[in-house]
């Protein structure tokens, strides 16, 4: 059974449609890719789907629970990694895992146990009493993921997740997203616009452009439709796009990428 | 592998009680997170007490001495202590929403909004966050009035009501920032906003001169403007020898009230601040 499903998922901004009749759907377990350059869409699905914002027309279940009519029961099988760093950097490492513990609601007797193994776990034991402020991006990203450990969610929607990092951080960050796939059974759906991350990380992979889906598949098999040797994903989006990756996106999105890996200096 | 809490979605069954309990809960949640930043770094309190210090000890000082605000059987300073008070509480909650503006910013906004809390929690949360902030203030003001003379009431219930009424107005006036926020959206102009929506609120109070000197239409908008009753029950509570005109009873419940709808309207708008 399929633990996120959209169906006709569309969002209208003024005049254009940023994400466009948008059907797919996610099986317990994977972890799913939504492939893009900036101002695909990506972003915007994942607002979406995280009820943040409704969406225009269409809709999407998660969980078996619809996304705006019962959005609390959405919230509380879900979580979210925002693209921007989002941890309190007034606030120690520990201390942001703490309040997140309790607004999720994770009883008391386990709280301590399961920070201390999430801290653990993203080699960020020893720096739990510093302020986050003092973090490097790739730190801030690890704790973000020892979040969701802490919280287990049954879905968790990550927004570029390695967008800034260096690539020895990248590597360390999709390692970890691995593990909560494994050792807990997360769902993952996450954006990015890296194809060696999707080609990496994804068990199935959907390519939007400008707010609509071309194509949906497994990595392997989207290569292999191109029918061309040693095609690469990079070319299954060409030809699927008519573009290239690297283009495409507005000012804004790009404005905001930029900002976000100044502060990942 | 556990999944306790997160499991079922329990919303349907929840009972009303524990809806309130859970609104309880998660209010207290945000309330501790900004105790713990407060903790981490403690200056801003100190910069902020230093514009009541100079009202108190310039302005007040100055009018004592010219008796030119009828102030019944108080001496001057005596009945602007409190609204020196009412007015700092006004001028950290005012801003609050700024805070809201920031967190959406850098994101950490969305994963509150994305955490199963209810939203009223979240605009509870930032009002007694405020509230916190602001018994700092009233720390500083009782200092500054005790040093300065001023004859403050020492009964332990009525400083106990004190804080009541300080926290009621901090929340107040922080869930009409968040408001406020929610719908200007950006640091520059709710900056813009913030400072002149200061000025009218407290100079259109009893803060510094009794309703009764002002012009008929002065006098309308200062009985519609909340810092007047948080000032009134202070002066009844803070001074000895001083009177609430309205009664502290009526100036709480006005409060209370004004928060909880300030509360309703903020719950339903501020989560368009990520839109």
């Amino acid at each position: 059974m399929p633990i996120v499903e959209t169906r006709n998922l569309s969002k209208r901004y003024g005049s254009s449609l940023a994400v466009k009749e948008l059907t797919l759907s996610v099986e317990s377990g994977e972890i799913f890719g939504l492939l893009g350059p900036n101002g695909a869409g990506k972003s915007t699905t994942l607002k979406m789907l995280t009820t943040l914002i409704p969406p225009t027309s269409g809709g999407a279940l998660v969980g078996g629970c619809d996304i705006v009519r019962q959005a609390n029961a959405v919230r509380r099988i879900i979580g979210y990694v925002p693209q921007l760093l989002s941890a309190d950097g007034a606030l120690s490492g520990f201390e942001n895992l703490l309040i997140f513990s309790k607004l999720y609601e994770v009883p008391r007797a386990q709280r301590r146990a399961r920070i201390e193994e999430a801290l653990e776990v993203m080699g960020l034991s020893e720096f739990a009493r510093k302020l986050v402020r003092t973090y490097s991006g790739g730190m801030i990203r690890r704790l973000e993921i020892a979040q969701a450990m802490v919280y287990r969610p049954k879905v968790l929607f990550l927004d570029e997740p390695t967008v800034g990092l260096d690539p020895v951080a990248r590597q360390a960050v999709w390692e970890r997203i691995g593990e909560l796939r494994t050792a807990y059974g997360m769902t993952i759906v996450l954006t990015t616009h890296y194809m060696e991350e999707a080609d990496d990380l994804c068990s199935r992979v959907g390519i939007l452009h400008l707010g609509e889906m071309m194509a949906l598949g497994t990595p392997a098999e989207l290569k292999a439709s191109l029918r061309v040797p040693d095609a690469t994903l990079d070319d299954v989006f060409v030809n699927f796009a008519g573009t290239s990756l690297q283009t495409g996106g507005s000012y804004r999105d790009t404005r905001r990428a930029r900002r976000t890996a100044r502060r990942l200096g | 592998m556990t999944h306790e809490g997160l499991g079922a979605p329990r919303a349907a069954s929840d009972s009303a009680g524990a809806a309130v309990v859970r609104l309880v809960k998660k209010t207290l949640v945000i309330a501790e997170l900004e105790v713990r930043k407060l903790r981490h770094d403690a200056t801003e309190l100190v910069t902020r007490a230093v514009q009541p210090a100079l009202w108190l000890l310039i302005f007040g000082q100055v009018f004592t001495r010219v008796r030119a605000i009828p102030t019944g059987n108080l001496r001057y300073l005596d009945f602007m202590a409190p609204g020196i008070l009412a007015q700092s509480v006004l001028f950290i909650a005012i801003f609050y929403g700024i805070a809201i503006i920031w967190e959406r910013d850098l994101g950490i906004l969305h994963k509150f909004l994305v955490s199963p809390s209810p939203r009223a929690a979240l605009v509870l949360g930032k009002a007694l966050s405020a509230g916190v902030r602001s018994l700092s203030q009233a720390a500083i003001v009782y200092l500054l009035a005790l040093l300065l003379g001023v004859r403050l009431n020492s009964n332990p219930g009525a400083i106990a009501l004190v804080i009541c009424a300080v926290i009621l107005g901090a929340a107040f006036f922080a869930t009409l920032s968040l408001v406020i926020a929610s719908l200007v959206k950006t640091r520059e102009r709710f900056m813009g906003i913030g400072q002149i929506m200061t000025m009218p609120l407290f100079f259109a109070s009893n803060a510094i001169y009794p309703i009764a000197i002002m012009p008929g239409w002065l006098q309308v908008v200062s009985h519609a403007n909340p810092l007047t009753y948080e000032v009134d029950a202070l002066r009844g509570l803070m001074i000895s020898g001083g009177s609430a005109a309205y009664g502290v009873g009526p100036d709480l419940g006005i409060l209370v009230g004004a928060t909880a709808v300030m509360t309703l309207i903020a719950a339903r708008l501020f989560p368009r601040v990520v839109a």
